[in-house]
Parts: structure tokens; sequence; C-alpha cells
């Protein structure tokens, strides 16, 4: 297999654009919206403008290279200026770069106005997850790597990454857009500096802490379009893929009356007494999305700069302190407090007690996470037009 | 021979040889020695980084993590970046100025021995800590060469070596380019004047300029990520009432100056090269200079054109768009002058010609990809993808490195007295311009595809060309240990047979130092030479 395909790159190689062999692209997508065309268009225009510049300057090099060398007997002239070529090609330049610029200011231009929008949605980056907010809609939700993916994408994980689908470019719960609508996006982050980038929205925005950053689209065509995030942001900066859902308006506002159905259910599930064997069931899928990563899967952390989870002295001491730690973050330790409902929050509490070689005997009811959580003040971000 | 002369009757107890022993390298305050020592520190670096790009290439030969951790391979990221700039390309262009500087105008050595011994044992002492720092706990630094916080605060034990190992990196820059400016101003020889100095005297002299006004700025801002870590300042931390975008602000107005650095020289060096071999003069010598500084002053005023996508208001993007997109016309000239020189000259091919035309045909192509992503709104496409890994490869690898190696080839006949295996050279030359287009150039298709860089693995579409790309890189590295073969056989006699003064056919027209006896004697232009080249003007 291995060699198959070090023969197929050589192959390629060797014919420089070979046929294709996969769904591989060589250029810009084009994109499904307004302004992501634009910028297709800006981009082949730029991209003729070298290539006829490059065949120029270059066609005169090798012209010179061939004709003008000392084995076919070709004297040297004796010119070393001229102030008429120098303005010449000073001028014809700067005309050039005039001519581009127009349009690329135009679309500049227009990418900058989110004006009129008809929806707003607040993409949060954290490590390494997005988090979704559909602004008066009450829909809110984090998305993170799907699981084939990730357990594919683990060091020696034994399973070949072409058996999994899409991946690396799929999440456990996408981001649903209405078509032909005008969105705007807040950006901002909760720890380190992200970037969101859709390449067929046509462009990409950074996402920063304590700041808050905006953009808009508008999808016409329905679809599935992906992208990851494009900041360098530590270890699993590779793997916080984008994906988003573009559906007609109508089959849009079903998708929102069932989220708005499924934040009554956890809600209820966050009052009602769980068993401690559902809580460590629960709790193991959770650990698997959101702590496995850093702490890893078997809980054995990751020596100087992730603590161990088993036999750890804050997982199997006061209960209090351990869920205080989860709750606010320390260091390079997320604040799960607003990350996770208060039911997989006390699952994935109960299930680091009692697992992954700890057994401490005690559980927590997701109506005291509920509680503490409440504690919290919530971040309340200023929403306004710069 | 003027030079030879005036050395033996030179006054005697002061005409002395090297030092003898291992000592001599230590202690050495000769510009000959020191370029030496310079040069040998930055190839070995380059292997030291190559290594890293090598192990990042391994990584991404196919899709799914085999050999390293994702905290490691942004290690590896980091510190290729980190030791390619600071330890190889620049003290690369710091020992040519070394050799070169000095007899190329006619001085006997730098205005500051002294100095110029201590800011290249710092730049030893600065480029050992950092890289120290791959053994301590938490690992080395791995945010990047960009060291942007909020992330960059999150690396373990080795933040503040890393740090310190800046500042002294710093520090030995501006003592190198204070000598650099000191030495060009004071001692050239009486008919150098200013505009007739070689081109290479020139970009450095320009280079050495940036120098002193962009590392105080580096120094200053990952001071403050130092402060902002250990003594609670809040420069960059918003909770605080920080920013950390102002840190990007800091960074590029270093940053981007930075890369000139790089390439300033790497011009002076091909428009040395290039008329050599086309038997002609430099094409529009004065326009030249007048690009240099006109680059090198667009260099201040760009450099948020690395930042489009932070956030900035309309008028700073279409203001750094603007401005960005002015650095084409320059950048033109130089290259219209040079296809102009090489226009009905009489031109042979020997390798440092090769390298060089290389130079000119690749840099153009990272001056395209350039033009494009000055384009701000295009740019939102770009930002942070391969396709920028694309372009500043091709800016740095097939140009500054090219140039480097035609700057080997063409002066260490010179230097030693010796002539390199030309035929080894050619075969060197065509391994590493074939591999390094196999490289980087797939790199392009992956990043308009949609593969970000910094990432450990990738979608599997991305497979093909990865596989392309990383083929391309195990080839172009090991192509370069035929140079340190070539380099160490020429300087133990090379192919035996002996250059002439002038070494390359009507050299001695163009600069100083091809009027000078090969090898080189220890001790050159006691006293300033007579007359100067002047094939330029």
């Amino acid at each position: 297999m291995k060699t198959k395909q070090l023969f197929a790159g050589l192959v390629l190689t060797a014919l420089s654009l070979g046929t294709a062999q996969a769904d591989y692209t060589l250029n810009l997508m084009e994109g499904v919206t307004s302004i992501s065309r634009d910028i297709y268009g800006l981009h082949m225009l730029v991209l003729w403008v070298c290539v006829f510049i490059g065949i120029g300057v270059f066609g005169a090099m090798f012209y010179s290279i061939y004709f003008h060398r000392k084995s076919r007997g070709y004297k040297a002239a004796n010119f070393h200026e001229s102030a008429k070529v120098e303005i010449i090609w000073t001028i014809i330049p700067t005309v050039i770069l005039v001519l581009l610029a127009i349009p690329a200011t135009r679309v500049m231009i227009e990418m900058d106005d989110v004006s009129e929008s008809e929806m707003t949605i607040k993409v949060t980056g954290w490590q390494w997850k997005w988090e979704y907010e559909y602004l008066g809609t009450g829909v809110h939700f984090f998305s993170s790597l799907d699981e084939a993916s990730n357990k594919a994408r683990q060091l020696n994980s034994g399973i070949d990454p072409r058996t999994v689908p899409n991946y690396l470019l799929e999440v456990d719960k996408p981001l649903v857009v209405p078509i032909n609508t005008k969105i705007r996006f807040l950006f901002t982050a909760a720890d380190v500096i992200h970037s969101w980038w859709v390449p067929d929205l046509g462009w990409k925005k950074d996402t920063i802490p304590g700041f808050i950053n905006e953009a808009w689209t508008s999808v016409d065509t329905a679809g599935t379009y992906r992208g990851q995030c494009t900041e360098l942001c530590g270890k699993d900066h590779g793997f916080m893929p984008i994906v988003v859902i573009a559906m007609e308006k109508p089959d849009y506002e079903k998708w929102v009356v069932e989220q708005q159905g499924l934040a009554v259910v956890k809600a209820d599930a966050a009052t009602k007494e769980w068993s401690s064997e559902d809580l460590i069931a629960q709790g193991e899928k959770v650990y698997a999305n959101n702590c496995a990563s850093c702490h890893m899967p078997d809980g054995s952390g990751l020596a100087g700069t992730f603590p161990a989870i088993t036999a750890s002295a804050v997982v199997t001491g006061d209960l209090n302190a351990q869920v205080d730690l989860m709750l606010n973050g320390k260091g390079m330790m997320p604040a799960f407090g607003q990350m996770l409902d208060p039911a997989d929050f006390a699952a994935v509490s109960t299930f680091i007690r009692n697992g992954l070689g700890n057994s401490v005997g005690d559980a927590i009811q997701p109506s005291e996470v509920k509680a503490l959580q409440a504690a919290i003040p919530e971040i309340v971000y200023d929403d306004d037009d710069e | 021979m003027s030079a030879v002369t005036a050395e033996h009757d030179h006054d005697e107890h002061h005409d002395h040889g090297p030092e003898k022993g291992f000592l001599r390298w230590i202690v050495t305050t000769n510009h000959k020695d020191i370029g030496t020592l310079y040069l040998f520190f930055a190839l070995a670096m380059f292997f030291v980084g190559g290594t890293m790009a090598l192990i990042i290439r391994a990584e991404l030969f196919e899709p799914g993590m085999q050999f390293v951790t994702p905290q490691f391979f942004n290690s590896m990221t980091t510190m290729h970046a980190l030791v390619m700039v600071f330890g190889a390309v620049m003290p690369a262009f710091v020992g040519f100025a070394n050799w070169l500087i000095p007899m190329m105008i006619g001085a006997p050595d730098m205005a500051l021995p002294r100095m110029n011994n201590m800011s290249f044992w710092m730049l030893v002492a600065g480029v050992m800590m950092l890289a120290s720092t791959l053994f301590m706990e938490g690992g080395a630094p791995a945010s990047g060469w960009t060291l942007y916080p909020p992330l960059v605060l999150q690396t373990g034990a080795a933040l503040p070596f890393a740090i310190f190992s800046v500042h002294l990196l710093g520090i030995s820059s501006i003592m190198g380019a204070i000598n650099i400016i000191a030495t060009i101003f004071n001692m050239r020889a009486p008919k150098m004047t200013l505009m007739k100095m070689p081109l290479f005297v020139w970009t450095w002299l320009i280079t050495a300029f940036l120098l002193i006004a962009i590392m105080p700025v580096f120094a200053g801002a990952v001071t403050m990520l130092l402060t902002d870590r250990f003594f609670d300042t809040s420069f960059f931390d918003a909770a605080g009432g920080g920013d950390p975008v102002l840190y990007q602000h800091i960074f590029w107005f270093f940053g981007h100056p930075e890369v000139y650095v790089m390439i300033l020289p790497t011009f002076g060096i091909a428009s040395t090269i290039i008329p050599v071999f086309a038997r002609k003069a430099l094409f529009g010598y004065s326009s030249m200079v007048y690009a240099t500084a006109a680059i090198a002053f667009l260099s201040f005023i760009v450099w948020a054109h690395h930042m489009f996508t932070v956030g900035m208001p309309l008028s700073g993007e279409l203001y750094f768009m603007y401005a960005t997109m002015l650095i084409a016309i320059p950048t033109g000239v130089k290259i219209f002058n040079w296809t102009a020189t090489m226009w009905r000259g009489s031109m042979t091919f020997e390798t440092p010609m090769l390298f060089s035309i290389a130079f000119v045909v690749l840099f153009t192509l990272g001056g395209f990809t350039g033009l494009m992503m000055a384009l701000a709104p295009i740019d939102f496409q770009y930002h942070d993808t391969y396709f920028i890994v694309a372009h500043f490869h091709y800016t740095l690898v097939p140009a500054s490195v090219f140039i480097l190696m035609a700057g080997g080839y063409f002066w260490l006949p010179k230097w030693t007295g010796n002539m390199y295996d030309e035929r080894l050279g050619q075969l060197h030359f065509w391994l590493s311009a074939v591999s390094v287009n196999i490289l980087f150039f797939p790199q392009h298709f992956l990043g308009l595809a949609g593969m970000p860089r910094r990432i450990p693995d990738y979608a599997v579409q991305f497979s093909d060309w990865n596989m392309v790309s990383s083929i391309g890189a195990f080839i172009f590295g090991f192509s370069q240990l035929m140079f340190v073969y070539i380099v160490v056989k020429t300087i133990k006699g090379g192919t035996g047979e002996k250059v002439t003064d002038e070494v390359w056919e009507g050299a001695a027209q163009h600069s100083l130092e091809w009027t000078l006896p090969s090898p080189v004697p220890y001790h050159t232009f006691a006293t300033p030479p007579e007359n100067i080249p002047t094939e330029h003007y």
C-alpha cells in the first residue's frame, strides 16, 4: 500500500500536473456566497496578471539565456543604464497596481458592511472546540471533532484515516444556518486566539479573547460546508473543524424549534435524580470528548504538561475542591463551568472519581452542579456595532 | 599587487598571522576568521533547522499521526523557524558581510574588531540557549515563531529561556549592525565614494539600519510577554485592560522588516554575481540602490498585512493593502534590472550563476504570490494556509538560501585559493533546484484547496500533494549534504587547480576583492588601494 502511494506520488511529481487521483483541487474554491465569488474573481484576475507578467519577464530572460551566451560566441554589449526604460518599468507596474486596487477596494468595502443583517450568531473559540449561540433564540451548543476522527487521529491509532468519512472535517454538532439570509457573526474566544474559516464562505476571522469581531455571510445554495481553525491555538489546533449546514428557511425554522425542545430536555435532566451507574456511563462519553485529548484516554496525563487523573490528589480528594477546579479552570485547564451542562458536568465529575483507576465512591448530582454554575457570573458581551 | 607589497612594508612586529592552535577561533578579531566562524555556524544551524523541517515533513507524509505528538509538532514548526531565521540565514549573511565588506571597500578589517568577536559568541550563546529549551519540562516553545499571546504564555519552563535568547540574539545583531555601519562610513578607500560601492555593501548598509531599528522593538515585545507571565502585568491580556492584538502589531513592526533583513543582502549578492557571469556591468546601478532604500522604507509601513483577519477597521485594511502593493514597484525594478543585466551579455553558467538565475526566477514566483496576498479581500482566503507557507518559503529558500549557496561557490575559490568541483557543484544545483520546487510548489495547491498551516494532520483530500511535498523535502534536504562535501573538499585542495587572483574572467573590473591574491592573505589592504574598479558608477 505504502509503496503504491509512494509510486503514485513520484508519478504525480514527474508529470507535475498529473491526472486527478483523488478529489483534490488545485485552485481556490468559488464558494457559495456573492462575496466568495467576488474573491474568487479577484483571485483569478491577479493570477492571470501575474501569469502575463511572468511570461514577459521569464520570456525575455530565457531568450537572453539561450541566445546571449558566450558558448555561442555572443559578444557582450556595453550598456548599463537607461533612464527611459527605468521610467517605463516603474510606470507600467504602477498602472497595473491601480487597476487591481479598484476592484479589491470594492470587495473589501462590501465585506465590511454588516448592516441590515437578519440574524446574529455568536461564535466563541475554545481550546479546542467551537461554541455557537444563536442570539435571541435560546439555541446554544458546543461543536467539537467527531468521535471517529478523534479516535483515528491518536498517535499510532492503527486506524487508516482514509476509512473515516470526512476525516478531521466532521463535528459532533454542526452549525445550521438558513440560506438566502444575511447572517451576522460575532467572534470572540475564551482562552487563546483562534480563527474561524469556512473556505466556501470566502473568509476567515480571528476570534480574540476579550474582543468582539464581526463578519457576515449570505449562503445561496443549500449544502454542507467544511472548514477549520486557522490560527495556531495549541496542541489540538488541527483538530477543531467547523461544519456549516445551510438549509432552506422552513427547514431551518423546524431545526430551531427542535433545538429549543432539546434545551428543555436538558434542563429536565439537570433537575432529576441520577443513579451513580447512569452518571458514570454518561461521564465516560463526556470524558472522551472533553478531557481525553489532554489527560489521555486512560487518565495517565502527559508528564510536565497535563496532570494525570488516575491517583490524582485533586480528583481523589475533596469533592468540592475538585468540582471547583473543573468549574473555574486553572492555568491551561479550561473553565468547564460554562462549557458543560449540569448533567454532563456531574457525570464526568463522578466518572473520574470512580473510573480510570480511581474509586472514591461518591457522586455529585446535576442539580447540585446547576446551583454552583448559577453562582458563576456570566460574561456579558456588548453586541453593539463598533 | 599593491596590497601585497604594502603588507611587506608593514611594521614588523605588527604584521603577524593568525594565533596558533584552537584558541585562534575563540579570541580572533580578524574579520576573515570571524566571517568563517559565522558561515560554519550558520551552515551547522541550517542542518539543525533542516532536520526539524524533515521531522515536520515526515509527519505530514501521510494523514494520521505516525511519529510525533501534536505538541512536539508545534515545537518543531516553531523551532524550525527560529533556528533558520536567527541561527542560519541571518548569521550566514553576517558571515559574508564580515568576509567581504572590508575587502570590497578597501579596508584592513571591520571598524570594531573586538565587538565583532563578541557579537559572534553572543549569537552562539543565544542559539544554544534557544536549543536547550527542547530538553525542558513542557518542551520547547510551540506557539509559532511569532510567539503570539495568549498562547505563548502557556509555554512551560522554556518561556523565559526563549525570551532571554531573543534578547541575546538581538544584542548580537545590533552590535553586528553597528559594526557594519561604522566600517562602511569610516573605512572606505579614498576613491570609494558611496555611489561606487558594490551593491552588496549598499544592501548591507541599509540592512544594518533596519536591524538597529527593529531588534529593540522585538526585544521590547518579548519583555512585555515576560512581565505578563511573571510580574502580573496585562499588556496583552484583555481581562487586565490589555490587548492581544497589540502584541501582533509590535511583533510585525519588527517582523516585516526582519524578512527584508534576510532578502536585501540576497539582492546584494545576486547583483554582484550576475554581472560577472554576464560579462557586463550591472544595469541601473543607482536605481538598484534607490530601490533597495525604497523597499527598506516601505517595510516599516506595511506590517499589518500579516494581520488582515484580526478585525481591523475598513480604513486600516485599505491602507495596509495599498501600502503593501507599492512594494511590487521597487521589487519589480530590481527584477527588470537583473534581466536587463543578462540581456545581450556574454553569459556562462558556472554554479554561482545557475543559483543566481534560479534565484531571480523563483524569487519572482514568490513575489507574484506576495502581490496576490497583498489584496486584502483575497487574503481572507489565503491567510494562515499553505499558500502562505509556499509564498514565504519561495522568498526564503530558493531566494536567500540559493544566493547563500551561490555566494559560497563564488567566493570560496578566492578565500581558499582552490577551485571547487564544478561538476559536483552543478549536480548540487540541479538537485536543489528541481527538489525545491517539488517541495514547495504543491503547497500552493494545498493552501488554495483549504489546508491551514501549522497542523500536524490533515483531511485525506490533502494527502497526494503532501506526499509529493515531503518527497521533495527529503531530496532537497539530503542534496544539501553535497554542499558540505564540496566545501570541505575545496578547503582541502579542491580540484588541485590553483585559481588566478581574478578567479572569474573579468571579475577584477567589478569589485576590489578580486584584485587581491588567491588565497587572500590574513591581512589585506593595510594601506587603502589607489584605484578602484570602475565598472559601475
